[in-house]
């Protein structure tokens, strides 16, 4: 017996990797028109470990207080080897991760992905997009420029708009009333220790949640490979889809590549507390479209502050989004249309908002 | 508390000076006179600014508009800023809170 058979001997009797390869090996993904959307979802996964490895990285050189943060972060910038492009993968990387991740809730919702039996996965997605956010939020202040510093303070002010319990949650998230040194360490904790807990959790369960129920085929193609079964392709998991879909994490890296070198992202000027928010201040693009909703609302809505029916709108538009695989069981022709057009509304709201927010003064 | 030195500003000026921990805002109109405001905005605490071109104070964040004198006058501000008390003492300006409010 070679010493390779012996190795794999010894392994298949300790691991058991067998069942594991047996299990790929079953494992196969349909092939039709729709096929490319069942690349995003790796595409955010390939993205995520980009992020994992490079805030590795940064975690090197980085320092989280006020007085050093900005010039740690400089320091990655100017002195330390290739520092530059990590920080930029890590920027550019994060944005392009947000930018899939949507895509692929946006794909799962128009090929009503998310039907009986993939509540969990669903919700589990959710989960994760909540997650991704938050890796955004709390990953921006870290450099402690200008325009981190102010996009932290509105964004804990508003939910502390919300009544009862808004100020708690405030005063959670800043470490206090203001926006300090305790915000920085607390963003910091959330960004490298809790969000990634938290995202190894729901990725190994949405990941599990996957390989439970397969790859979901959108119903009108169901319909078609029902009345001519001899349309019905799939293709192996593995190797197949698997070579397949690194193709895609090969273009994501070109271009993530291309981005990262030729546009570095800039650090801005370092936050001062006591200097005035500056002109043109504005959110990362993914929370564009909610910035420039609140920038719209008026004043007052009659006795209610403006925000708060913007607080409120958005937080009962998430739980409806997040509920939606409850109200779409797939039995009914026009509550499938409805759905339909909500997406496509919200859709268009969000992209209306955000091209509006960049456009206007 | 010391808000700054007489000349520090010029007419139809701004600055932000440190009222305990929270920033405030001294203003010098057109025509000389001095008022303080808390540079909190009332919307979503953004620091906002006076505006020589508008001689109003502006929020950058959401496009709020407040008058030298705090009140809301246009945008999302709910509320007033809180508006001080300004005295000089030789060349220094002083700011307190208002006994009232």
């Amino acid at each position: 017996m070679s010493a390779l058979a012996k190795t794999a001997d010894w392994l298949e009797e300790h691991f058991r990797y067998g069942e594991i390869v047996a299990l790929l090996r079953k494992k196969t993904v349909p092939v039709h028109r729709f096929s490319y959307f069942y690349f995003l979802g790796g595409m955010t996964l390939f993205l995520f470990g980009i992020q994992v490895v490079t805030g590795i990285l940064l975690l090197l050189y980085y320092r989280p207080t006020p007085n050093d943060a900005f010039e740690s972060v400089q320091y990655i910038m100017t002195q330390v080897r290739f520092g530059w492009l990590i920080r930029s993968i890590h920027s550019w990387s994060a944005n392009l991760m947000i930018l899939t991740a949507f895509a692929h809730m946006f794909s799962v919702f128009f090929l009503k992905s998310y039907r009986k039996p993939r509540e969990l996965t669903w919700l589990s997605g959710i989960a994760l997009l909540g997650i991704v956010l938050g890796f955004g939020f709390s990953g921006y202040l870290l450099p402690w420029n200008t325009l981190s510093f102010f996009a932290t303070k509105v964004g804990t002010d508003i939910p502390g708009q919300v009544p009862g319990v808004g100020h708690w949650i405030l005063t959670f998230l800043r470490g206090g009333e203001d926006v300090t040194a305790a915000t920085l360490t607390r963003f910091f904790a959330f960004h490298v220790a809790l969000l990634p807990g938290l995202a190894t959790v729901f990725v190994g369960l949405h990941l599990l949640l996957v390989q439970r129920f397969g790859m979901s085929v959108p119903p009108s193609l169901e319909a078609e490979w029902r009345a001519k079964p001899a349309a019905h392709r799939e293709v192996p998991f593995f190797p197949n889809f698997l070579l397949r879909e690194l193709m895609a994490w090969y273009v994501v890296l070109a271009i993530l590549g291309a981005l990262a070198a030729f546009l570095p992202w800039e650090l801005g000027v370092k936050a001062d507390a006591f200097a005035p928010a500056p002109a043109g201040i504005r959110p990362e693009w993914y929370f564009m479209f909610a910035f420039q909703t609140l920038k719209l609302l008026p004043a007052k809505f009659g006795p209610i502050a403006g925000d708060l029916v913007g607080v409120i709108g958005f937080g009962f538009a998430g739980l409806v989004w997040t509920l939606l695989p409850f109200f779409d069981r797939g039995k009914s022709g026009r509550v499938a249309r409805w759905i339909a057009g909500a997406g496509v509304f919200v859709l268009a709201y969000m992209i209306v908002m955000t091209v509006y927010g960049y456009l206007a003064k | 508390m010391l808000a700054g030195k007489v000349g520090d500003l010029k007419p139809n000026g701004g600055k932000i000076f440190r009222f305990g921990t929270r920033p405030a805002l001294l203003i010098m109109s057109p025509d000389g006179k001095y008022t303080a405001l808390t540079a909190v905005c009332t919307h979503l605490g953004c620091t906002v600014q006076y505006r020589p071109d508008l001689h109003n104070v502006w929020c950058a964040c959401h496009n709020g508009m407040y008058d030298v004198d705090g009140r809301n006058i246009s945008g999302p501000p709910p509320k007033p800023l809180e508006a001080f008390d300004v005295f000089i003492k030789g060349d220094e300006i002083y700011v307190q809170r208002q006994r009232n409010a």
